[in-house]
């Protein structure tokens, strides 16, 4: 059951969602005393790069070329299953948290498959570490969803977040504070940031994500880009839809909630990557499975409490 | 073992009065001297009358000495490397340019990919054999020499283990411009322009030494406000670098404020450096026989009026690093070198003193405003990226504090009247200055006519990017980055 609201606000959403890495470098800037580019500067740069002409590498094979598309569709498509707005997702089923996970999962694929399909020395290391990261990261995904399912008693993502009211915040504090916090940190995880990875550095033997990407241009590198935005769109999302409820209320302030709880969710980043340094990568599983840490908490709590 | 010839620094003697030994003899009194904390300063090959020579000059800090010692240049030569490891850039280097066979170097490869001695064939840099790790799970990383920011070109092979640096080996010989052999085309009115570029960063501290060997040479001794205004001029770009540095650091960490601000503040330092001459790294400040622009005490005042608002923000921006345990942890424990490798490898300036070396040559051998005006000597103990991080700090609190003093003497100085012809003839003058990197060491040598017949420079970078490769062993190879810009050495500086 697909409603034509729904289906606009994730139109709405994939149009929003360059703004929010304008946002966060605005943040950025804003802590250094700086200007900063445009909060649109990514919207420029992607129109910018689609009217230039790809160049690949001798060593790529069509792996490279098709990665683009992949990364860009599979990302659309989990976009889908989010709920927006505090709306019901526009594809809902019994168990559409898995796809969610795996459309991510696939888009994960194709770039770790194009970057080691170049043979580059950097590639293959970014990829590799991309691997671990979320390989870590999606346990504690689940972990916080597992707790969500088990109190809410839904096991589709627009039937749970229906669920997560203002009351249902008042009786479960801690939960959802523990899974919140959780959830946060694999927003980070997952959409390259400080301290787990740095957007803005040059040096390619410390990159994560951006290094996997180095050897795409133009056309390519907009729909990446786009999907990484995007990506980030989707993470907000589900944290907004979680910290935020507006069960019931008339749509209009429903879109303005969640409007404003994204541009939130960018300021908070831009915060954390303008206050702490990012960390030595040795350290960041450890970091990540504390994130998992905190979801078990969240488990353990909600199973002993019953 | 025979008495050793030693000289102060920036004074000369006569050739014919550095002691002559055989080769034998000569590796065992550099050893004696290594082994009673002398360090190589410079080894080289240097011509005298008619025999060629390989003259080694090693400082003690101790006595302020520098020790000046030459064995007769063979077509073989005993390497010193294996018990004195810090030699085994220099003999590279004189294997290079001079053919010389060093017997029971290790590896023996170009330092800067100079056609071979005689011959005229191009050299390709970066073209030679690299050391090997075989395993099926180690990987090569090459990196360079296109690298992704703004710097200068090397080359950098790593071995890994994963994440893990087993070895990393830096090529470099890029930036080689063949400045030594330039100084002796007979344009010395050209020479002090090609000094100042000999690392660009580094002009005051390299022209200095240049000045202080002219100097002796001619007999000539600089007005007591020259030599303030040279201290002052250090001190600035000791202190311009350093905060460039300590901003690279924390953007390469990602921590942005710092990062920001320091910039900036770089900025401000460097133009301060410009109102004593118009250049913001202080080309035609130094010259031979004083200063190249008059100053009086109001563009002191400026100076010190600027070094006042350059002190608050230096506090805010760097405290901030200090302040911030996300900061430290990133830093602490990363790419240690440990002293004993620190001496073993003959590390200088602040890289050595955060391994807890004491060595400073303004502290040790001071000439000019520094035989008053002491810095005081931190030294660190750990080794790591925070200890010369941390050092930065230290020795720029330190800076200002000596502007100000140096200031606070200082009157009025005129343009210095050009050196007139008449320098001593056959001798060798040795030059040392603590330029922000550590040690710059010059050596000239003049013949019977007093004309300068071979000069010889010494770079701290030279000494330094061994040590690098040494932070680097069982360390993240995602570290590089951030142990590479706290030491942030030149290339060419090294490659001359």
């Amino acid at each position: 059951m697909i409603s034509p609201l729904s289906i606009i606000f994730w139109l709405l959403m994939m149009l929003m969602a360059p703004v929010l890495p304008g946002v966060i470098n605005k943040t950025k800037a804003f802590f250094a005393g700086r200007q900063g580019p445009p909060v649109f500067q990514l919207y420029y740069d992607i129109s910018k790069l689609l009217r230039k002409t790809s160049v690949y590498s001798e060593t790529s094979t069509v792996v490279t070329r098709l990665a683009p598309l992949a990364i860009l569709f599979s990302t659309l498509a989990a976009a889908l299953l989010v709920p927006i707005a505090f709306r019901s997702a526009g594809l809902s089923f019994a168990g559409d948290i898995i796809l969610l996970a795996y459309l991510l999962g696939i888009g994960r694929f194709f770039m770790v498959l194009a970057a080691l399909d170049r043979g580059s020395a950097f590639e293959g290391m970014g990829a590799a570490r991309e691997v671990l990261y979320s390989a870590l990261a999606e346990p504690a995904l689940f972990c916080g969803l597992l707790v969500l399912i088990n109190e809410t008693s839904q096991i589709s993502l627009s039937g749970i977040y229906e669920k997560l009211t203002t009351e249902f915040w008042l009786e479960n504090p801690a939960t959802l504070l523990l899974i919140a916090t959780s959830w946060m940190i694999i927003l980070l995880v997952e959409n390259a940031r400080i301290p787990i990875d740095d957007p803005n550095t040059h040096l390619e033997l410390t990159m994560i994500h951006e290094v996997m990407i180095l050897d795409y241009s133009s056309k390519d590198l907009a729909l990446i880009e786009f999907a990484s935005a995007v990506k980030l769109a989707v993470f907000s999302s589900l944290l907004v839809g979680l910290v935020f409820s507006c069960q019931g209320m008339s749509v209009l302030v429903q879109l303005a909630v969640f409007v404003a709880g994204m541009l939130l969710v960018s300021i908070i980043i831009g915060a954390i990557e303008s206050s702490i340094a990012r960390m030595k990568l040795l350290h960041i599983p450890k970091f990540i499975v504390g994130s998992g840490a905190l979801a078990i908490i969240a488990l353990i709590l909600k199973l002993s409490g019953n | 073992m025979k008495k050793h010839l030693k000289i102060k620094n920036s004074t000369f003697t006569p050739v014919s009065a550095v002691p002559v030994v055989d080769n034998h003899q000569f590796k065992k009194d550099v050893a004696i001297l290594v082994a009673e904390n002398s360090r190589l300063s410079a080894l080289f090959v240097m011509q005298r009358a008619d025999q060629k020579l390989i003259c080694a000059v090693l400082s003690k800090d101790e006595d302020a000495s520098l020790t000046l010692l030459a064995t007769p240049c063979q077509k073989e030569f005993e390497s010193l490397t294996p018990h004195i490891p810090q030699a085994h850039m220099f003999e590279r280097e004189m294997h290079e340019t001079h053919g010389i066979d060093m017997i029971g170097h290790p590896w023996l490869k170009p330092v800067r990919f100079l056609p071979k001695p005689g011959s005229k064939d191009e050299v390709l840099p970066g073209v030679t054999n690299y050391f090997e790790v075989t395993g099926e799970e180690i990987h090569e990383v090459a990196v360079g020499p296109v690298h992704a920011g703004i710097i200068e070109p090397g080359h950098f092979r790593f071995q890994c283990h994963g994440e893990k640096v087993l070895h990393l080996e830096i090529e470099l010989g890029y930036q080689h411009r063949g400045i030594e052999k330039a100084l002796l085309r007979n344009q010395p009115h050209q020479n002090l322009r090609m000094i100042e570029v000999v690392a660009g960063d580094s002009t005051i501290a390299h022209t200095t030494a240049h000045a202080m060997l002219l100097e002796t040479l001619h007999g000539v001794k600089p007005d007591r406000n020259a030599h303030l205004v040279r201290g002052i001029a250090l001190e600035l770009e000791r202190m311009a670098n350093h905060t460039g540095d300590l901003g690279a650091l924390a953007g390469d960490v990602g921590f942005l404020p710092t990062a920001a601000y320091c910039g900036r503040i770089r900025g401000d330092i460097l133009n301060t450096t410009a109102v004593l001459c118009g250049n913001r790294f202080g080309r035609g400040l130094i010259r031979p026989g004083g200063v190249g622009y008059a100053v009086d005490k109001a563009i002191a005042d400026t100076v010190l009026e600027r070094l006042r608002s350059i002190e608050a923000d230096l506090i805010s921006a760097i405290s901030l690093i200090w302040n911030t345990p996300s900061v430290i942890a990133r830093l602490e424990e990363t790419g240690k070198v440990s002293l004993d490798d620190a001496i073993a490898a003959g590390l200088v300036g602040p890289a050595a003193r955060a391994s807890g070396m004491s060595v400073d040559i303004r502290c040790s051998h001071p000439t000019g405003a520094y035989q008053t005006y002491k810095p005081e000597l931190s030294v660190g103990s750990n080794g790591d990226v925070f200890w010369r991080t941390r050092m930065r700090w230290l020795e720029l609190k330190d800076s200002m504090k000596l502007i100000r003093a140096m200031i606070g003497e200082l009157t009025a100085v005129a343009v210095a009247e050009p050196l007139r012809s008449g320098a001593a003839a056959d001798v060798i003058a040795v030059a040392l200055t603590e330029g922000w990197r550590g040690e710059v060491c010059h050596v000239a040598l003049t013949d019977k006519s007093g004309k300068i017949a071979g000069y010889k420079i010494v770079d701290p970078s030279f000494h330094n990017w061994f040590g690098l490769a040494l932070a680097l062993r069982d360390q993240e190879i995602s570290d590089f980055p951030l142990c590479n810009k706290s030491f942030n050495l030149s290339y060419c500086g090294h490659d001359l």
